[in-house]
């Protein structure tokens, strides 16, 4: 197939005259020196949540006299952070002063000599582009066959545009590649999904159970705090990791689990809950449903069995259980957060969901609470129209039971198959760097190359608008207003984002792209007001305040309206399942032709000389797109290589070598990566932090600094129940050249 | 395994990895100090011995180049401060406590002190020069009279910048390597030794170079048991000591060391010295730039082994 | 009074955001920091420790910097509070040798530049910014005279260690452990 869309090299990403010179370093000081010390009184604040990641932390963002953004601090009144940001909050004025950022419109073109370029367009250009494009899209093929695919708070009003437009193909990375097999256990178990933030009660807790939840490195902010506060009141910490992970470390168990057998060892802790009565028996007898099924089911997984396949001693397994008996029902087993690792995800996590009902965990103080969200209510506008197909049309009967729609899928649907009567043929792509985000680089660039049309809307030059025939520069989160953050919790809050500063560069905030997208399309009806200040106006008074008022205080809570934070003692609870009951036995996974319990699966070793490739999060860095943070690079400017002492010794290799990685499939990564040789981690596996290794160069900072393991991800073992795309089956050898890749 | 890493990405230039925020101008600074007060010492010496006439390169010749060594050197020190406009800032206090500021404070003595002296000798050394400005002619002079009396200022003084290009790095508690009293007597007997081999190399007198070949004879004497009792007094003391000697017992610095300080700074120049009081023959030059090549090699690698050695936590 | 600052070692997860903090509360140019995070492994796999310890300046009771300081540039202000005035220092060096702790280091405009214990947040009665910022609180800091302070508080419920104590500079950063 032709190359239709190259990926644009960075020489070519604006007119060359514009660009600063590539030799910004880390050191380079991106912002003035001013020495003047300033108070707070003194400067002025603006209100904002923090977008470096989806926690969406309320703060105040200061600017000194000059009117600059000097730094940006947590609300004290915010539920989600307490007045305290997290590193990648705090350092998100680096977002903002990032020289390197988009700066305006861009649109492919092709020259005479036939090279493709990007050249700058007004924004004029660039939407009667779009406009034209879906227009005849929707003429010749039908509106269904556009998908937004978006993370990030402009998929509100991309999604809306969309919507109106007559599509429904609207996915995140945030489910298929992340939560997704989680929401689909609990709600097969509870009736209800966890959603963010999550519900866990970590803050009144006893006993805090993280199966490969590395919180401390997983920054969530709301939750690191409250871990803070249960270690201080003594709460017991186990943690499940085949790496000493930060919280191992605090925790009063490690156990260093063999990867990819988490179920053995939680299938035989239910077992042994069970076998010794150490479950909450009035709980099960009243809200559980299933209960002789899963007794049956799990009695052939002992905890010497289990010590076979997960290398964790039948004594610490059963000194676990019991701890984990005594604490209830103030325990946690924690859900995790991105679960999509082995494929048989969701019955993974249905066995966390089990161990919290037998617990009597759900709904029970140091548990999980019951979550409390302000619905924010827009004007009142016209019907979206019905779109006859989805994404859903090309997975066969496959993946009923998501309960949104996956970023895979949605690859899937754009790649042509004869089973499938019309393809994607255009993307809008918001705030997601698919090709650092989604497993399997190949076919998401197949998916790319059938595409008619490629809208990228974004921030930086991330590896995505390489691919793109259209980049529309969104301005930073400090430059704009963005919908109401509404948050879940022990109660409900919603907080305002407003511009501090003027954008910077020809920079626009996605309202206004949307808006004005949506007039060239024939659908200004779905944005009625003339600006997003009157929009915001009109919603805050539906919530009994006023951009005006919010503006002030930038974030308010609301008290608590329906029933209380935890189930009352013999309280009558209707779960939101086919029985009406917590099911430990599932219906809906029994209607689907799936394991009603769960029950183990192997998966596959590493071959001899090979290393299973497991990753995970610095607590300074939000997957990719904070890896040209200037503040932040400051703080880590590159991804290293955990290795264990013994693999290193084998193969000769030195601590802060660079070397190459490559995976089963022959993929050698495109850079080297430096060796950290750290007993941290297990001799079956080596360990990296994911969102390095960046190909643009227009990333001056971060260009070619460690790797990047989703290229080295490329065997996924997709959750047949709800379409995740596992990503821990890969596995990688060392190499000390990168010979191979010019063969390929 | 233990494993200690500072993940906050912190690369302080100067800092990190180790200390690296004294480069070429300290040492070179303190060589400079160190010769200038050996000949300044000599100089001093002989003139309260009376032995002006034996000693004419010691008392007169030699001194006439310190002005130029204290300048030099002062000029390096400039250059080393990071923030020079401020210079100045080191003239408005007197801080005892500080090696940094009366070792300012004494070449801010010992200078003019060193010119003076250079003044006064011209004449001895060039017989026809002449000052042209009678008021300069009255001003020496005066100044004259007080020969003696600056004769022993001037070996006063000498003594102590000697001692102080030592104790500039013993001060500092924080780096194992410079923490050791005996750095000052060292420094102090390495400065004479380099002043000595000055003279060696200048005069034109056999006599004047025997006597000179003696006395640097013993102070290499002296300087060799110093570093050895420093040494052995690092392997005596704490572990961090222990670990900032194997800087040269082992580690990066060693072959430089004793090939090139103990070696040809100091062994080798000692055998030629004897050599030539036996009477071999052998070009009277190679001694003392041995030993002066040797104590500029020694203060560079005693600055920066000194910087990489650190307390460990 | 006495400031100190007590760092909870249990508690932090070496997020490095009191790094952060402090550069943009004090403009700490890019590139450099006044405070730090060490990791410590001790063990073999899979008997380990780590240790986690947010650095910076102690404020030495007894500080070798101010001592060695020619110009009087270092000096000790109120609280104990160990400082450097701009305009007098002329980036000798010295105190930066002086320092066991490496706290101190050159600003790119040439005079040395170290923590402050954000002596100007300290008057208007806030903490220090990176005290302030810790997601895991584990940070506390006040006045050692005053026994209710929180950092006295907690180094009288804590076991807590400073760091290099035979160095003898009596350091006022304390480490919970
Ligand atoms: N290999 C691997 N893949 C993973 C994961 C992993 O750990 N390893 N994690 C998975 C998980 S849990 C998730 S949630 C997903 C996350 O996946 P993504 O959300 O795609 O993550 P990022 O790589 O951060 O991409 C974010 C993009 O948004 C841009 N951006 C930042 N701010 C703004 C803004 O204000 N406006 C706009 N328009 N754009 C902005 C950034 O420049 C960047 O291009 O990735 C999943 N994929
Ligand atoms: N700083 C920071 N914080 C973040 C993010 C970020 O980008 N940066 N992203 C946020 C998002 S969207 C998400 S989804 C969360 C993800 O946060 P988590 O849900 O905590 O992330 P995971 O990637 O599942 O967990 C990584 C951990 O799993 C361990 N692990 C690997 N394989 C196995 C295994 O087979 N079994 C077990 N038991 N453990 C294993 C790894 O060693 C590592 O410690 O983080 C959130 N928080
Ligand atoms: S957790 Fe950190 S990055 Fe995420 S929203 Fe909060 S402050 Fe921002
Ligand atoms: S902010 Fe707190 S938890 Fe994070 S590294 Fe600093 S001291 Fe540790
Ligand atoms: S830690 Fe270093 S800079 Fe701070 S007072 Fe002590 S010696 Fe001085
Ligand atoms: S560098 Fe500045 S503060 Fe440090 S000792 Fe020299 S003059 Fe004093
Ligand atoms: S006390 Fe202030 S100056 Fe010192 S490290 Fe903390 S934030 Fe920085
Ligand atoms: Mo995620």
């Amino acid at each position: 197939m032709a190359n239709r869309r190259d990926f644009i090299k960075i020489s070519a990403l604006t007119t060359g005259g514009l660009m600063l010179a590539g030799l910004s370093s880390r050191n380079a000081a991106v912002f003035g020196q001013n020495i003047t010390y300033k108070l707070p009184a003194d400067l002025k604040r603006t209100p904002t949540y923090c977008e470096v990641c989806f926690w969406k932390c309320a703060g105040w963002v200061y600017k000194n006299e000059s009117g600059e953004i000097q730094k940006i601090i947590g609300n004290d009144d915010d539920p989600a952070c307490n007045g305290r940001l997290c590193p990648r909050g705090t350092g998100g004025i680096g977002m903002y002063y990032d020289e390197d950022r988009l700066k305006e419109p861009l649109l492919r073109v092709t020259d005479s000599a036939g090279k493709q370029t990007f050249k700058p367009v007004s924004w004029e250009e660039a939407f009667d582009f779009i406009a034209q494009k879906m227009q005849k899209i929707k003429a010749e093929h039908g509106p269904e066959c556009t998908a937004l695919l978006t993370h990030g708070s402009g998929g509100d009003y991309f999604g809306r545009l969309l919507k109106a437009y007559g599509s429904n193909n609207i996915a995140a990375p945030s489910y298929a590649q992340c939560r997704g097999p989680r929401e689909v256990a609990f709600i097969a178990t509870f009736g209800e999904g966890l959603d963010s933030p999550e519900n866990t009660d970590i803050r009144d807790t006893r006993c805090l159970v993280l199966i490969g939840s590395h919180l401390g490195e997983n920054m969530h902010n709301g939750q690191v705090q409250e871990m803070s506060d249960a270690i201080d009141r003594g709460a017991t910490i186990i943690t499940v990791d085949p790496r000493f992970s930060t919280v191992a470390s605090k925790s009063k168990f490690w156990l260093p689990i063999k990867p990819s057998t988490d179920l053995a060892l939680l299938l035989t802790w239910i077992n042994v809950l069970i076998e010794n009565g150490w479950y909450d028996k009035d709980y099960v007898e009243k809200y559980t449903y299933g209960f002789e099924q899963l007794k049956a089911e799990v009695k052939k997984y002992s905890p010497e069995w289990a010590f076979g396949i997960t290398t964790i001693a039948p004594e610490q397994i059963r000194a676990t259980a019991r701890e984990m008996y005594n604490a209830s029902p103030a325990v946690i087993i924690h859900p995790g957060r991105h679960v999509t690792w082995y494929g048989d995800d969701t019955q993974r996590l249905r066995a966390v969901a089990i161990l919290n009902a037998l617990l009597g965990s759900w709904g029970r103080r140091g548990g999980f609470y019951r979550n409390e969200k302000k619905t924010v209510n827009h004007h009142p506008m016209p019907p979206f129209p019905k779109p006859t197909r989805t994404w859903r049309d090309a997975m066969g009967d496959k993946f009923q039971l998501a309960d949104l729609a996956l970023a895979n899928g949605v690859c899937d649907a754009t790649i042509p198959s004869v089973t499938l009567d019309c393809h994607i043929r255009a993307w809008i792509v918001n705030g997601t760097n698919l090709l650092n985000t989604l497993p399997d680089q190949k076919k998401t660039i197949e998916a790319i190359h059938n595409l008619d049309l490629m809208v990228v809307v974004d921030t930086m030059p991330m590896e995505i608008t390489g691919y793109a025939d259209v980049v529309l520069p969104e301005c930073t989160y400090l430059e704009r207003y963005d919908s109401i953050r509404s948050l879940q919790g022990r109660e409900g809050s919603i907080a305002l984002r407003m511009p501090a500063v003027e954008p910077k560069y020809n920079t626009r905030s996605a309202w206004w792209m949307a808006k004005q997208l949506a007039q060239k399309l024939d659908l200004k009806d779905y944005f009625p007001f003339d600006s997003q200040e009157e929009e915001l106006d009109w919603e805050f008074k539906q919530l009994g305040t006023s951009l005006e008022e919010m503006q002030r205080i930038g974030l308010r809570r609301y008290k608590r309206e329906f029933d209380d934070l935890y189930y009352a003692p013999g309280e009558t609870v209707e779960f939101m399942t086919n029985s009406g009951k917590i099911e430990l036995y599932s219906t809906a996974f029994a209607d689907q032709g799936f394991d009603p319990v769960p029950r183990y699966t192997k998966h596959e070793e590493p071959a001899p000389g090979f290393y299973r490739l497991i990753y995970g999060r610095a607590p300074m860095h939000t997957f990719s797109r904070t890896a040209n943070n200037p503040n932040l690079v400051d703080l880590m400017d590159e991804n290293t290589c955990w290795i264990n002492p013994k693999v290193a010794k084998e193969w000769g290799i030195q601590n802060d070598q660079y070397i190459w990685l490559e995976n089963q499939d022959g993929i050698v990564s495109e850079f080297p990566i430096k060796a950290r040789i750290t007993e941290r981690i297990r001799f079956d596996s080596i360990y990296m932090v994911h969102g390095f290794g960046h190909s643009n160069k227009k990333l001056s900072r971060t260009y070619g600094r460690g790797i990047s393991d989703s290229q080295l991800i490329t065997r996924v073992h997709v959750d047949p129940i709800m379409g995740g795309t596992g990503m821990r089956g890969n596995f990688v050898t060392f190499r000390f050249d990168q010979a191979k890749k010019q063969e390929l | 395994m233990r494993e200690e890493i500072i993940v906050s990405g912190r690369s302080n230039p100067l800092i990190d990895p180790h200390l690296e925020i004294w480069e070429w101008q300290i040492p070179s600074y303190l060589f400079l100090g160190g010769l200038a007060a050996g000949i300044l010492f000599f100089a001093g010496l002989y003139t309260i011995m009376k032995k002006e006439k034996e000693y004419k390169t010691a008392v007169a010749v030699a001194p006439l180049i310190t002005p130029f060594l204290l300048a030099l050197g002062l000029f390096f020190l400039f250059l080393d401060l990071k923030h020079k406009l401020y210079f100045w800032q080191l003239y408005t206090t007197i801080k005892l406590e500080s090696p940094m500021s009366w070792g300012a404070w004494v070449l801010m003595i010992i200078t003019p002190l060193s010119i003076l002296w250079g003044a006064m000798h011209l004449k001895t050394v060039f017989p026809r020069w002449d000052w042209k400005y009678p008021l300069i002619e009255e001003i020496l002079d005066f100044f004259g009279k007080y020969k003696m009396q600056m004769a022993w200022l001037m070996t006063i003084m000498s003594v102590i910048l000697g001692i102080y290009t030592g104790i500039l790095l013993s001060a500092f508690n924080a780096r194992p390597l410079w923490n050791t009293s005996i750095l000052g007597p060292l420094f102090l007997t390495s400065g004479l030794s380099t002043g000595a081999a000055a003279i060696i190399l200048m005069s034109k007198s056999h006599a004047e170079r025997l006597t000179f070949a003696k006395i640097d004879l013993m102070l290499i004497a002296i300087e060799i048991f110093l570093i050895v009792h420093m040494f052995m007094g690092f392997r005596a003391s704490t572990q961090v000591q222990i670990e900032a000697s194997k800087l040269f017992l082992g580690g990066e610095f060693t072959t430089i060391f004793w090939v090139f300080v103990m070696g040809f700074g100091l062994v080798l120049p000692a055998i030629l010295e004897v050599f030539e009081l036996q009477k071999i023959k052998v070009p009277h030059q190679i001694a003392p730039v041995l030993v002066l090549a040797g104590g500029l090699v020694f203060r560079f690698i005693m600055v920066h082994a000194g910087q990489i050695s650190r307390w460990l936590y | 009074m006495r400031y100190a600052m007590a760092v909870d070692t249990k508690k932090c997860v070496g997020c490095s955001d009191c790094v952060v903090a402090c550069q943009t509360e004090n403009n700490v140019p890019i590139g450099y920091c006044r405070d730090w995070v060490v990791e410590v492994t001790d063990g073999t796999y899979p008997q380990l420790e780590l240790e986690l310890r947010s650095e910076r300046c102690n404020h030495c009771e007894n500080a070798p910097c101010v001592r060695c300081c020619p110009t009087g540039a270092s000096f000790i202000s109120e609280g104990g509070i160990v400082k450097v005035k701009e305009n007098k220092c002329i980036g000798c060096g010295a105190c930066i040798t002086s320092c066991p702790y490496d706290a101190r280091f050159v600003h790119p405009r040439g005079y040395v530049d170290k923590c402050t214990f954000c002596d100007h947040r300290v008057k208007e009665g806030l903490n220090p910014a990176c005290v302030a910022v810790c997601p895991t609180k584990c940070m506390y800091f006040g006045d050692l005279d005053d026994p209710n302070s929180d950092v006295s508080k907690v180094l009288k419920m804590r076991k807590s260690k400073t760091l290099i104590p035979e160095a003898g500079t009596i350091p006022h950063l304390y480490f919970l452990i």
